[in-house]
């Protein structure tokens, strides 16, 4: 039997190429809430199994609550608590609007 | 994050050996979870830290009674958010859990304590469901429960403990009942249940199982906290948070600066006291030098810092147990990115302004180890409070003290500047460390949670003051002991004769005379004297060598010994033997040596140069190797002397 954490790292996800051009968690503002759909193909796998691992899973509703005096980085509050994303994590994140 | 037990390097990796034979616990969970003040609360005070074998983690262990089941080793491992591990003390996580894992360097547990926030239970769950892949008996621990209840989320414990198939225990830091059940539980570790089925690994899998848990034990998700929303619309709000961070950030300097200025007048008036005892005491007279002078003179040049260094880990500790240091972290970090770094390194840095040893322990908040050793080869190059005393001498003797430059006071100004060039500094080696090493390891995604503020819990700050304070004391204090030893023993070496002083025409009945005579025949001289050549170019003679390589076990000594010199040729005045002085020999004999062009480039040199080696010790403490401790140390002298040779040139083409 493989190890725990080389059964973690074979994880994957496949990246979100939708026909429909997607908006990603970065075209919040304040506020706006979206249920996260996947993740786009520019990011390394690693990082999107972290993303996933941090809770930004598929279906998860985020929120976004503010952003930092310097525009960057953004706190999104993510199911149950809140997470500080920079736009190079945020712009990986495909999501949907919630109205 | 808590950092000060999910990095820390402390000593060597010995600890195990006494703890042999005894069932293990180890303590696994995210950051935030509770994790450090559960093993706190185990163990008290009687964690002993080291490292894991060949990497920088530290680890911490203790021992706790189970009552009349005998005495258990509790290990708090390095919080992670997943077995996929992406940082290496995430990577010990799984080194220490993962028994499939061909990996025979650590012990592996018996048991799992998990802890588990309640208030973030969708996210923990899914590294619990990893976790029980393990096939290591678990037992949960749930804590922040009164959380939850307080911002009206919801759990039915007995249906969550059902649907998980493991223990769960209910601990809420400050109440002991939970603490005691847990200990109970404990003790019968080898009968704890675990379900038939563990839980799925398949990313869409494990979201369903995670929501049917949730589902069936009744979770209502807690509301935002309000305390925390509050607050946080002010503290980090574009204005209004910018200013409070400039403000805490002024009180923090103010603390440690004028706090810890009294405690420290105390220490160095104590073991002035205790010199003075000894001196009075011992009446063989190398002896009573060697002990009043290397002994008691080197430990209280050491102990000097405990007042500052206790000082920064309680403020620090403090403002990480409110969770103001995540927001402070998350308003710097755009500027830090500058550097290639992240918000969390601006606290390393900010320490270092105190000094870089409390600096370069602070790191261990950083989750890369990239962004760690970046940042630890910056951190020498900001201005220290040991460089203060140096800085003040070098401008005094350069400016008179009505200088202005413009409106402003011109010592001020050169004062600021050397701040202000050594945090830039600073900032720009981070910058490039990170690049060069950019190739190595994969790219850490950020994040940087923000946890809801609470109020901190006096048993982990003390823990935490504590554990930085000793482990400062206990390997610090060996390695500037020794330095100064081997100082005195160059600098008074070898044994002059009488007859030998008088036939130099020396008047032995005068101690200034004599002891200019022995310091200009030591071996210090003549080691200062043969490393002329390095020097020569930047226009130091023997006794501003001698001064430069005494700083070395701290950068005070250069004040010390440069009073010692000049002490030596004009007892009543050494500050005017220090601005008369000329060189004595080479081209340039008659030279006044503290000239302009000679000042400039010692600041400059005191700016860039490693002369500490209580720094380099902890460098070699905190990255595990002397290999950064050997390149930071080249490369700062490498710039300082290149830097101090422009600054030399400069000056001298000014003036």
């Amino acid at each position: 039997m493989s190890s725990v954490s080389d059964r973690m790292r074979q994880r994957e996800f496949r990246a979100d190429a939708a026909g429909t051009p997607r908006i990603t968690l970065a075209h919040l503002q304040r506020g706006q809430r979206a249920r996260v759909v996947g993740y786009g193909e520019g990011i390394e796998d690693s990082a999107a199994r972290r993303l996933f691992d941090l809770g930004l899973s598929p279906g998860i509703e985020v929120e976004m609550v503010r952003r930092a005096p310097l525009r960057d980085p953004v706190i999104y509050r993510v199911g149950d608590y809140e997470i500080a994303l920079r736009r190079e994590q945020s712009t990986a994140i495909h999501v949907d609007r919630v109205r | 994050m808590s950092p000060q037990h999910d990095h820390c390097g402390a000593g060597g990796g010995a600890l195990s050996t006494a703890n042999v034979g005894l069932t293990r616990f180890a303590v696994v969970g995210s950051p935030n979870s509770g994790k450090t003040t559960l093993f706190n609360a185990l163990t008290g005070l009687h964690a002993k830290t080291g490292n894991y074998p060949g990497v920088t983690v530290a680890r911490y262990e203790g021992r706790t009674r189970l009552g009349e089941h005998g005495t258990v080793v509790v290990e708090d491992l390095p919080g992670t958010y997943s077995l996929d591990p992406i940082s290496p003390d995430e990577q010990i996580v799984v080194d220490v859990l993962d028994t499939d894992h061909q990996n025979t360097r650590v012990d592996v547990p018996d048991a799992m304590l998990v802890t588990l926030n309640a208030t973030t239970l969708r996210r923990s769950l899914g590294l619990l469901a990893q976790l029980q892949q393990t096939g290591l008996p678990i037992c949960v621990v749930l804590t922040f429960t009164d959380d939850l209840s307080r911002r009206g989320g919801r759990l039915d414990i007995p249906a969550f403990t059902r649907a998980l198939g493991v223990p769960v225990v209910t601990v809420v830091a400050g109440h002991r009942d939970g603490l005691a059940d847990l200990r109970h539980v404990m003790a019968r570790f080898d009968s704890w249940t675990s379900p038939v089925v563990p839980p799925p690994t398949d990313p869409a899998e494990v979201s369903a199982w995670v929501d049917s848990v949730l589902e069936s034990s009744g979770y209502r998700l807690p509301a935002v906290d309000t305390r925390t929303h509050r607050i946080d619309s002010v503290v980090l709000h574009p204005v209004l948070g910018t200013a409070i961070f400039l403000l805490t950030m002024f009180v923090f300097f103010q603390t440690i600066f004028t706090v810890a200025a009294p405690l420290q007048d105390s220490v160095e008036t104590f073991f002035g006291w205790l010199g003075g005892v000894v001196a009075d005491h011992v009446h063989i007279g190398w002896l009573s030098a060697f002990l009043s002078q290397a002994v008691i003179g080197g430990v209280g040049s050491v102990l000097v810092f405990v007042p500052q260094i206790a000082l920064l880990f309680l403020l620090i500790a403090l403002l990480e147990g409110t969770g103001y240091l995540a927001r402070a972290a998350f308003l710097m970090d755009r500027v830090m990115a500058r550097a290639g770094l992240e918000g969390r390194a601006f606290v390393a840095l900010l320490s270092s302004f105190a000094c870089a040893i409390p600096g370069i322990m602070a790191t261990r908040s950083l989750p890369s180890a990239r962004d760690r050793l970046a940042t630890m080869m910056g951190a020498p190059l900001m201005t220290c409070s040991a460089r203060l005393p140096v800085y003040i001498l070098l401008v005094s003797l350069l400016l008179p003290s009505d200088a202005r430059f413009g409106l402003f006071n011109a010592r001020g100004v050169v004062m600021f500047a050397l701040y202000f060039f050594g945090a830039l500094s600073a900032m720009a080696a981070a910058a490039v460390f990170k690049k060069l090493t950019a190739r190595s390891g994969p790219m850490l995604p950020f994040y940087m949670e923000m946890p809801p503020y609470q109020v901190p819990r006096l048993k982990t700050v003390a823990a935490e003051v504590w554990t930085a304070a000793s482990a400062f004391l206990r390997k610090v204090t060996s390695i500037i002991l020794a330095t100064t030893m081997v100082l005195w023993v160059l600098l008074n070496l070898p044994l002059r004769g009488e007859a030998e002083m008088a036939a130099a025409g020396v008047d032995t009945t005068d101690d200034a005379a004599v002891a200019a005579y022995v310091i200009d025949h030591s071996y210090a001289a003549s080691v200062g004297r043969a490393v002329e050549p390095v020097f020569e170019p930047l226009g130091f003679d023997w006794r501003i060598n001698i001064g430069i390589l005494s700083s070395l076990a701290a950068r005070e000594v250069f004040v010390a010994t440069l009073g010692q010199v000049a002490a030596a040729e004009n007892p009543e005045e050494p500050a005017q033997a220090l601005r008369e002085m000329t060189v004595q020999d080479g081209p340039q004999a008659g030279r006044t040596l503290f000239d302009a062009p000679t000042i400039a480039a010692l600041l400059v040199f005191f700016m860039y140069a490693l002369q500490c080696m209580s720094t380099v010790a902890v460098l070699r403490r905190e990255s595990g190797s002397w290999k950064w401790p050997a390149i930071a140390f080249s490369y700062m002298f490498a710039l300082a002397w290149a830097m101090a040779w422009l600054a030399k040139t400069v000056v001298g083409a000014l003036v």
